[in-house]
């Protein structure tokens, strides 16, 4: 029975593993129901972008205290996983803090871990608090109703509990350790605790106690037995607490840790202002304007202008939405939802990842998803959405991880205006003086020069 | 002395081809700049200080057509690429390599949407080329009328987020001598007029208050001598919103070129 537990752990682990490869592959797949654009412009520029924006997390500061925060998180996290590691050897090894050899280092590694596992505690609190108690107007708005909005909680006391685990474990386990130095030392187990109890970390057994753990000794209780029960007890919540959170990603908006990265990879570098040119249009319009080029195969299929649907957005849009992390800085600074429009730039995106989930789903079941009446335009996103957007760009820019909503916006109008000609009357009245008089009001070519004859 | 326009000998393409001569830059006027009264003003001011600095420059006139840009905006991508394509034949034609246009929207869509589609020029925003004009000394602004004034600059969309010029319109405002002020919304964080998308043809959508008053709030609250613009559609969206202030009288919506007309008395 001795070795129960690693085999135990072992088999957690794998299944953990197992069923989060699986999650992550059906969310690659749902992606690639998007159009297959290629994108390999520019590799050196991209590199550099994803640097500066994902991992140096540029855009983020232009919110100071919300910057600061995810900081903590951001690196609290990455840098406490390596602690994972040795969670992982010694659970599978059954061994007890392996990396511990390395002596002063660990201990300034684990001290290090500490400290970062408060700021993430300090962070995890305030931005309930933002949330919760200050209610920050992006954070109390109709597009997080239900679902969105306990996610953003679940995700945040998660992160509470797992860090309470990981400093609590350190404790029990800081006691323990230096009652076995005490023994050593001939020193008894009473005055052990109560020398630890009174002089915290800097007389008994040193070495053993770290730094913000040694703190949270004194909850604890003396019983080596039940310090031991807490100290497993965390270190098995810890470790199954990530492996359960992993797999939690992909239901989540929390999916933005791993999907930042490429979504900033694969980010428009162009000019904001420059919006794609239909091929499709291009080759038609080539066609009418010279009628001697040779007409397209009969048997091609007629494409599609604008999007519909998920699958006639890109790829690149698809990983946008699933990248999404909800803060609604797009719509914090956009004219239609600031005037009290319906059109939300964040519910773009969130509306999109509704419809490719569901898309996915019916995936799963082997059906058809595009057969049936629904589609992203009409049931997800309504025209009355669509045409409140000034095209002002101030929701790309202001995205931290440069999702584009406008080019969603664009394709789904480019459907509605060009396959079933549902623009509002004005803006008809307008294409139709484009096309009669070459501007959108109702002049005559012929009067274009004329204010060059009007003195004032 | 400020001159007349008419005293002005305006070249189109056609005539300067015709002479066989080309110009130094194809002066793109935009549908705006041609036809809607406030924005000929804009045009004339382009034009007088084009014509002050000695700039060979030329029209299209009658052969100008809408670039497509609101069109394309509202997602009618074949009305778009008709227009753009028309107009690529015409300047490529007239074997056009630089332009100034007096219209942001026209300015970005030349410049990025018109390459892919067979239209390569260099193109610039009329800010842009005056700036240009000033550092090649050929321009020389001095405050006039402006001297000590408060002045902010509402940044076009698609100026400063779309093509990211920033600067070329603050450095012109800058030598105007007067108190240069940001209001609380710029640059890149500067809000829309609500023009632009198409919103320039059609009601708004259901909200609680125009965007172009959302935007005229943020000037207000600055209380500057001169808003100054870059782009005929936030002239008439923010000229609307001041006016419905009843604030015409304190607070003048002027384009750039024209403040550089008046302190220059052209
Ligand atoms: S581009 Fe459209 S959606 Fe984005 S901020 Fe501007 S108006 Fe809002
Ligand atoms: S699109 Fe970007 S800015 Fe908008 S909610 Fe999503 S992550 Fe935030």
């Amino acid at each position: 029975m001795e070795y129960i537990d690693n085999i135990l752990f072992t088999i957690i682990l794998a299944a953990g593993i197992f069923l989060f490869a699986k999650n992550i592959k059906k969310v690659i797949r749902n992606i690639n129901v998007g159009r297959n654009i290629k994108v390999t412009d520019n590799i050196g520029e991209r590199w550099k972008t994803m640097t500066m924006v994902a991992l140096g997390q540029s855009k983020m500061m232009v919110r100071p205290v919300a910057g600061i925060m995810h900081i903590f998180i951001y690196v609290g996290f990455v840098i406490i996983n390596i602690e994972v590691v040795e969670i992982l050897i010694d659970g599978i090894f059954g061994t007890h803090r392996i990396l511990s050899f390395m002596g002063g280092f660990y201990y300034f590694l684990i001290s290090a871990f500490e400290v970062l596992a408060v700021l993430v505690l300090l962070a995890c609190v305030v931005f309930l608090a933002r949330r919760n108690i200050i209610k920050l107007k992006r954070f109390v708005n109709k597009d997080l109703e239900g679902w969105p909005k306990s996610d953003a909680n679940y995700i945040l006391f998660i992160e509470i509990l797992l860090m309470s685990a990981f400093l609590f474990m350190n404790a029990a386990d800081g006691v323990l350790m230096s009652f076995s130095f005490n023994e050593a030392m001939n020193v008894s187990k009473e005055f052990s605790i109560a020398a630890t109890k009174i002089f915290g970390d800097n007389h008994v057994g040193a070495a053993y106690y770290f730094p913000v753990s040694a703190w949270l000794t004194g909850f604890l209780p003396n019983s080596p037995e039940a310090l031991h029960l807490i100290e497993r007890f965390c270190w098995w919540f810890h470790i199954v607490g990530i492996l359960a959170f992993m797999n939690y990603l992909p239901y989540s908006k929390h999916i933005h840790i791993l999907l930042a990265f490429p979504n900033v990879f694969y980010s428009n570098l162009k000019s904001k202002g420059q919006f794609s040119n239909l091929e499709s249009v291009t080759n038609e319009v080539n066609l009418m304007m010279d009628p001697s080029l040779p007409p397209p195969p009969a048997d091609a299929a007629p494409p599609r202008f604008g999007a519909k649907d998920v699958n006639d957005l890109s790829w690149v849009q698809l990983m946008n939405a699933y990248s999404c992390t909800e803060c609604g800085r797009c719509s914090s600074v956009c004219p239609a939802n600031q005037t009290g429009k319906l059109l939300s730039p964040r519910k773009i995106m969130m509306s999109t990842r509704d419809r490719l989930e569901e898309v996915g789903k019916e995936l799963d079941l082997g059906k058809n998803p595009f057969e049936g009446e629904k589609s992203l335009l009409q049931d997800y996103i309504t025209p009355e959405e669509l045409w409140a957007c000034t095209t002002c760009n101030a929701c790309t820019e202001a995205c931290p991880i440069n999702i584009d909503p406008l080019s969603i916006i664009i394709d789904l109008r480019r459907y509605l205006v060009m396959e079933q000609s549902a623009a509002p009357a004005s803006l008809n009245g307008m294409f139709t003086n484009i096309e009669n008089n070459q501007a959108p009001w109702q002049f005559s070519p012929a009067d274009r020069l004329n204010w060059a004859k009007e003195n004032d | 002395m400020a001159t007349n326009i008419t005293d002005i000998k305006i070249n189109t393409m056609a005539e300067m081809a015709a002479k066989g001569e080309t110009p130094e830059v194809l002066f793109w006027v935009g549908c705006a700049g041609s036809f809607d009264d406030r924005a000929k003003k804009i045009t004339k001011a382009i034009v007088k200080i084009l014509h002050h600095c000695n700039v060979s420059f030329a029209v299209l006139g009658t052969e100008e057509s809408c670039t497509g840009d609101p069109a394309k905006r509202a997602g009618n991508e074949f009305l778009f690429q008709m227009q753009a394509m028309t107009n690529i034949q015409v300047m490529n034609a007239y074997q056009v390599k630089k332009i100034v246009t007096g219209c942001p929207h026209c300015f970005n869509t030349i410049k990025n949407e018109y390459p892919e589609l067979g239209g390569t020029y260099e193109v610039l925003h009329h800010s842009q080329f005056l700036q240009q004009l000033m550092e090649d000394g050929r321009l020389k602004i001095e405050g006039g009328e402006f001297k000590g004034k408060k002045i902010t600059f509402h940044d076009p969309c698609y100026l400063g987020r779309a093509n990211g010029e920033y600067e070329a319109p603050r450095n012109l405002l800058q030598k105007l001598d007067a108190e240069l002020s940001e209001m609380k919304r710029s640059r890149a964080n500067g809000l829309c007029c609500g023009a632009g998308g198409g919103q320039m043809f059609k009601e708004a959508e259901k909200g609680n208050k125009e965007v172009n008053i959302e935007r005229t709030d943020d000037v207000l609250e600055l209380k500057p001598d001169v808003v100054a613009v870059g782009c005929p559609f936030c002239m008439t969206m923010l000229k609307d919103g001041v006016k419905l202030n009843e604030k015409e009288n304190e607070i003048e919506v002027l384009d750039i070129s024209e403040m550089i007309m008046r302190a220059k008395d052209l």
